[in-house]
């Protein structure tokens, strides 16, 4: 099965160990076999490892090492928070730190909620069964 | 010379019964009367002494007991035990869980800290069980559910409410020993019932303003699969 997502400069990749776990980055140059320059945002351009980046589909249109405004006029023009975060993958993620913020109060609302939901399925579920089983 | 009329506290820190801070060159420099003197020209400035009304002092016996070894000074002992310390998490309307006792695992609502230190709470009693009662600190977990109790009255509750009545002790003889013993049902005095259901009185509406919280306050806490108690947020 062909690889679908290249490391090249512009691919958006997110940090997946140490201190920015989670933080969206893109590639702007590769150093050698195992290291890339990164830059994003709010960080100062530094090298990090590929075993330490976890790449996305999102790519954008950069030339190599990009001065930090056009950087962020690259991000902006490619809408790259937006893609994110409508990906299934930044949906889940999303999803996730919600879940993990859930206050215990929160949480027994959810559980209220999931049996009510589960209550109305199973109602219109039975509706139908006895549909089509008459 | 008038001596002062309040006991001054010594400039001179003492570490340990003994010994001071200071040295008692450091000392005689710390107290500043070497400023004093030089203000005022190298002695130290004194009123004329006043009349004094000549007293006629009872003529003191000389005591009749000398103690023959010196007598140990006590250690000075001024420590007086504070209430322990509120948890920041923990305010008055709180939600709470129990973590232990009979009312394991119940959501119960704060009231106030005692002056013992043990935390007073209720149920309320009609929504959970739990009546008003004290707890301590450590088996209670805050979770960040608070209701506005600002208007609730609790003043009149503290740690002689909750302690035991002292029973007076009946001598039992044999024949008592062996009949079927007839102890007194403890029943709850009315009055407590009372205090029980006015203060519960005034939690109720404010719960019930809360949609679900009611329900929440009755069910207990449990931990489920895959709940990891140091991940989860309160």
């Amino acid at each position: 099965m062909p690889f679908k997502r290249y490391v090249e400069i512009g691919r958006v990749a997110m940090m997946n160990y140490g201190k920015e776990y989670g933080k969206l980055v893109v590639i702007v140059d590769v150093i050698d076999q195992n290291r890339a320059l990164i830059d994003a945002p709010d960080m100062v351009r530094g090298q990090m490892n590929f075993k330490r980046l976890h790449l996305t589909d999102i790519k954008i249109d950069i030339p190599r090492i990009p001065k930090k405004k056009s950087l962020i006029a690259a991000m902006e023009a490619a809408d790259v928070k937006n893609k994110w975060e409508r990906s299934s993958w930044g949906r889940k993620l999303i999803v996730q730190k919600r879940r993990a913020a859930l206050n215990d109060f929160d949480r027994f609302k959810v559980m209220l909620a999931k049996i009510k939901r589960a209550g109305l399925i199973r109602r219109e579920l039975s509706k139908l069964q006895k549909e089509t089983g008459a | 010379m008038a001596a002062p009329k309040t006991a001054r506290a010594s400039r001179n820190k003492e570490l340990i019964k003994g010994v001071g801070r200071l040295s008692r060159s450091k000392v005689y420099h710390n107290r500043g009367l070497w400023a004093i003197k030089a203000k005022h020209g190298g002695a130290f400035p004194t009123h004329k002494p006043s009349e004094k009304p000549t007293e006629a002092k009872a003529a003191e016996k000389p005591p009749k007991y000398y103690p023959a070894d010196d007598e140990p000074r006590p250690i000075s002992r001024n420590h007086k035990p504070k209430p322990t310390k509120l948890r920041a998490s923990i305010t008055p309307g709180t939600v709470l869980i129990l973590l232990a006792g009979r009312f394991m695992g119940k959501r119960v609502v704060f009231l106030k800290q005692l002056p013992s230190g043990l935390l007073l709470v209720t149920g309320p009693f009609k929504v959970n069980g739990v009546p008003l009662r004290r707890v301590n600190q450590a088996y209670v977990i805050a979770t960040s559910t608070k209701i506005d109790i600002s208007d609730v009255n609790v003043e009149k509750f503290d740690d002689k409410y909750f302690t035991k009545e002292a029973q007076e002790k009946k001598k039992k003889t044999e024949g008592q020993f062996f009949e079927a013993s007839k102890e007194e049902s403890k029943v709850l005095p009315q009055g407590k019932k009372d205090n029980q259901k006015t203060v519960d009185s005034q939690l109720i509406p404010k719960i019930e303003a809360v949609p679900e919280l009611k329900a929440y306050l009755a069910a207990r806490f449990s931990l489920r699969s895959g709940m990891k108690p140091h991940e989860l947020v309160f």
